[in-house]
Formats: C-alpha cells, structure tokens, sequence
C-alpha cells in the first residue's frame, strides 16, 4: 500500500481550498465560542493541516487503530485546534462536539491534544521540542514491523529552537527513516515575536539538509503548492527522511491577527467573528474568480 | 513470612550482568521487545541484546532525551521498549521526556537506570544519580523498583516486562552481593522481611539492603532485635509493612543511597504521619549536599548509611529512647 499520493486534478485542488476555508472559519468561530485558542498558529497551519488530513494521510476513522494507517504527532501540540478540526473534518468526531465541551471541565479536547482521551491522537503533545523524536520512535516500528505507512509530523519553528528537535533531526536521518515527513510551520514567528529577533532558526532548509534530510521548500499558505510538496515526496521506501519547509503567515486570512505577536492565543467577541469570517469568504471568493479567469 | 537467606553470603553478582543477560533471554522469546540506549551499551551490558537481535537494537547516541522520545514513540505502535541509561540522566536530563512523554500517556517504556546514587564512585556529583527515586514516584502511572539483590533482578526484569505501564527501576554499583534466595518469588510493592526483631525497623532499598542487614546481625551481637526490611519497590509502596514495624517496632531508622529528601525514607514517614503513629522514622541517605568524590563503599561510610553507620544510629536512638521510656506506641485518630 501507500508509498505516492495520488495526483489531484483540478476540482480536487479547489475542494481543498474550500476545506481549508472550512477550517479558518471553523477556527474561528472555536475561538468565538471556546474562549482562549492558539489562533495565529492554528491558522498559519490551516493550508498544511487541510492538505496533510484531506489529500496525503492514509486514516481510517472508524478504526482509529488499523495497524497500517499513516501516523500523525502533532508537534506544535498548541496547534490542537487544528488538529481537532482535521480529525473532525476527516470523521473522527463531529465538530459540534469540539464547540460545546473545547476546554470544558472533562472535556476530550483541551488546549493541547491527550491521547488518553481522545482515539485517533497518536500521543499527547504540547510541550514543545517531544514530538519529533516520538515520530522517530513510530518511524523505527512501521520499519521493524515491516509496514509501509508514513508517520507525520508537524513542527513549530519557534520550535526549532529546542535542542530535542535536532537530535531527532539527526536520529532520523542516522535511522534512514524515509518514512518520516516533517512539515515546519515556519511563520518566523514564537510567543514573544519574531523570531529573527528572538532566536534565529534560519536557514531551516541548510541545517536539515546538512544533517541528511531531503528538503522541499514551499508556500505554506498556498493548496496548490502543498499540494504539489506532498505529490513530489520520495516512495517512504527511501532512505532519507523529508523535511516539507512550508512558508506561512501566523494569523493568516484575519489582517489584524497576521504577525501580531498578541494573537498567538486568544479569543474573539462575536462582532468580530462576523467581521473574521466575512474577510475570509472574501478571500475565497476573489481566488474562486481568478482561478475561474485562469481556466 | 516468606522463606528468605537471613545472611549475606560470600556470592557477588553485577547487576548490569545479571541485567543484560536477562534480557538477551526475554529478547528470544518476546519480539516486541526492544532495547534502547544513550551511548552505555558497554558500560550497561547490552551487547549480549544487541548480538542476538541487532534490528531490535538502537543506541541514540549521546541523547537522552531523544532516547526517551524515541522509546515513547516505539511503544506507542506497540514495542516494549526497555531503555538504559545512568541514573542521573535518565532522571533528570531526561525528566520531562519521561513524564511527558511516558508516564502521562502510560507507555510500557521500561526505563533501566544504573550508576544510581553513588555508586558511581569517583565520577562525582555530575554521575550522582541521587534524586530518581524521588522525581520518578511523583510521575502518576510509573512503578519505581531500587531490588536490592543482584540475582533477583531477574525476577524484577520479567515483572517489568509483564506490567502494563512504565517502570523505573535502578542498579547499583558493579558488583553486589547476593542476599536472597534465588528461587524467593518477589512482587512489586511487597516488601521482604530479610530478619525479624522488635526493637526497631531498619528500613532499605536496593544497594543498601546488604548494608542493613549487616546492620541488623551487629545490632543482634549487642543484644538488639533489629527488623531488616527490603523495601524494593518504592511505588506502589507496601504500606501495611511499614505500619507493622512501626507499631510492632516503635522506631524506623531508612536507609538508601538516595538523598534523604524524597526518596525511600521520605516515602515512609509519609505514611507514618498519614496513619497517625506515634514512631520517629530517621532518614539514612545522602545529607542536604552534593556528595564527595571517593570509592562508593568510602562514601556510604562518610554519609553514614553503611552497615557501620546503620548500626550505629539504631544504638544511639535505642539509647535515648531507653532515656525517655516508657514509651507507649499508639495509633492515632485515623
């Protein structure tokens, strides 16, 4: 099984910019009604996110366990609504049930995903700098195991800034896992601001490629790119793991809300919502037109 | 009462030894075993693992932190990671690694940490591994074994394996003696009673056990009926023993090469206040101080919690509760 993604035509590409339109106004309507989300990040990620749960992952929600299915570790667990959404959004549960209990006493979903709690979560994540080695450790089983599935992961830039990172970077390369994927969020933003002004990870792309991994750089907020990143991955019978550098904006689709470093979390009053969603379905819309003038 | 060897013997063994060869074993028969380690494959024992299943086999490198990841990730699909590395790092370069990444989604990652305490010796206070016991038994869902017999480590090993989460468990120093019969079954979070005695409990895990009960056969030569309690297991720990010897006894004295805070006699003066008992529980280990540079043998004499220094507290508490007397043992409220 697995091993190339299938080509999407043209109508796919679209579907997926609706589904990833979905999931902005998803999101925000989770921060309207949820209180306190990791807004900006979640919607850096939502192209990434929209692509690696609709066009590359092979899942099965009714069985959450199937031996064979791709492995997803959210890294940037504080991405988790995102992540809830994806899941959602694939039919692992429905949405309304991450609107009425997001950070409820007892509820499944809380800021950072729990596998405890929740089926379809690979492993509990949210402190940052985990995520990557776990992906080497699920890599190094699907390898034992003989299985053919890919394990993928989702890495903050900010991120990058913790020490565990490059040791996983450098384990899973050692490992030869070319079932790995790593896609970086690379918003070139963390909690406090900019990152070239906090704690430089540029060049993101050199430093993997120095320590063994095949490099993809591209638009992180742009379907059509992703999409082609994730069709040009080597077979996961490759020998070198695949680092996916996606370029994005935090905040991305709210104008108030891109690379403001206050909207890394936060929540949103119900005019605003309002005025969020209307910016975003504009959005849409105008690229519905251009890509109809293309075609 | 179990059937136990009441004197240490003139037989040594290495745990690590003991440990590694176990393991090959468990290898043969169990594939979802796998063995991981940071860069101590030969000083921990596993190149016996690593000949007989190679693929199963992984060494990070110099990365603990990694190793503990990598483990997480391992069992997550279904492996039983058992992963080595010093007591130190495994505790604490690692630390949230294992809580985070183990102990909350409660991984069956069997985590094997030697050098503990000071054994390492002359590497020092950076080698000093004397807060794992400690920080380990406040991670919810771990099991946190110190055995005190080389030998029945082999037991502790299998037990591990069989449980279905997370185990810390550590080794002592290069060669100790065996203490225990090696057929005595043994159970996690039951403590064997080494030598009975009433007039007080001593009170020790892993290394410290030969030490006590030394201790407890100087203590009889004078007269004194000392308890030697092997408490290998510090979490769950065996609470209805310790309330018997405190009640049967009156006076606790813990032993263990482990700081005095947080480790084993921490854990027993906790259930001695919870329960109300009137007892003092006197804390053998490693003083509020990095420890000294020297042979581990010379340390625990230094720090007191050698046979030697075992006895020599149980003489001078005797003597002064002897002062006081009577004293009346009671329970209290709860």
């Amino acid at each position: 099984m697995t091993a190339s993604v299938v080509t999407a035509d043209e109508a796919t590409r679209e579907a997926l910019k609706d589904k990833a339109l979905e999931m902005r106004k998803r999101l925000l309507r989770l921060a309207h009604e949820a209180g306190s989300l990791h807004i900006g990040g979640d919607l850096s990620m939502t192209d990434i996110m929209t692509v690696i749960f609709e066009h590359l992952l092979q899942v099965d929600p009714q069985r959450p366990d199937w031996p064979d299915r791709d492995r997803f570790v959210l890294s940037k667990g504080h991405g988790a609504g995102a992540l809830y959404i994806s899941m959602a959004n694939r039919g692992f549960f429905d949405v309304e049930e991450i609107y009425s209990t997001y950070g409820v006493f007892q509820t499944r979903f809380g800021m950072h995903p729990c596998r405890n709690h929740l089926p379809g979560v690979e492993t509990s994540t949210g402190s940052l700098g985990h995520g990557l080695s776990i992906a080497v450790g699920l890599a190094l089983a699907a390898r034992l195991d003989g299985r053919s599935n890919r394990v993928v992961t989702v890495v903050g830039d900010g991120e990058l800034n913790e020490g565990t990172i490059w040791e996983g970077v450098m384990a899973a390369a050692h490992y030869r896992l070319g079932n790995l994927v790593a896609f970086i969020d690379r918003n070139g933003m963390s909690m406090d601001g900019r990152l070239d002004e906090i704690m430089q990870v540029d060049p993101i792309d050199l430093k993997f490629a120095a320590f063994g991994w095949q490099v993809i750089d591209t638009d992180g907020n742009d379907i059509d790119a992703l999409v082609d990143s994730v069709e040009s991955l080597p077979p996961n019978t490759s020998e070198a793991p695949t680092v996916v550098v996606c370029h994005t904006t935090k905040g991305k689709g709210v104008s108030f809300m891109e690379n403001e470093p206050a909207w890394h979390a936060g929540s949103i009053d119900r005019e605003t919502l309002g005025a969020c969603l209307a910016e975003v379905e504009a959005e849409r819309q105008r690229e519905r037109k251009e890509s109809a003038c293309r075609t | 009462m179990p059937d136990v060897t009441m004197n240490v013997n003139d037989m040594f063994a290495n745990p690590r030894e003991v440990y590694g060869a176990e393991l090959a074993r468990m290898g043969d028969v169990y594939d979802d075993i796998v063995v991981l380690t940071a860069d101590v494959m030969t000083s921990n024992k596993l190149g016996e693992f690593k000949r007989a299943h190679p693929r199963r086999f992984f060494n990070v490198g110099v990365a603990e932190a990694n190793l503990m990841g990598i483990a997480a990730g391992l069992a997550v699909d279904g492996k039983t990671p058992f992963v080595s590395t010093f007591a130190a790092f495994a505790s604490m370069r690692a630390h949230e690694q294992v809580r985070t990444d183990i102990a909350y989604p409660n991984l069956p990652v069997k985590i094997i940490a030697t050098m503990s305490g000071l054994s390492g010796g002359i590497a020092g206070p950076t080698h000093q591994g004397m807060e794992d016991l400690g920080t380990l038994r406040m991670m919810p869902n771990m099991t946190v074994i110190a055995p005190g017999d080389p030998l029945q480590l082999k037991h502790f090993v299998r037990i591990a394996y069989a449980l279905p989460g997370p185990v810390y468990m550590r080794l002592g120093r290069g060669n100790d003696p065996v203490i225990h019969d090696e057929t005595l079954a043994v159970e996690v979070g039951k403590a064997i009673t080494v030598r009975e005695g009433d007039d007080i409990a001593i009170i020790a895990c892993g290394t410290i056990v030969s030490e006590a009960i030394q201790a407890g056969q100087m203590l009889a030569e004078r007269g004194i009926g000392a308890r030697v309690i092997d408490m290998h297991t510090i979490k769950p720990l065996d609470r209805e023993t310790i309330i018997r010897a405190a009640d049967e006894t009156g006076v606790i004295v813990t032993a263990e090469d482990h700081s005095i805070y947080g480790g084993l006699g921490s854990s027993v003066a906790e259930v001695i206040a919870e329960h109300g008992l009137s007892c003092p529980v006197i804390r053998l280990g490693i003083p509020d101080v990095f420890g000294l540079v020297g042979q581990p043998e010379e340390l625990f004499h230094y720090y007191g919690f050698d046979a030697d220094g075992i006895c020599a507290t149980a003489v001078t508490r005797l003597a002064h509760r002897a002062r006081r007397k009577p004293v009346s043992v009671t329970r209290g409220e709860k």
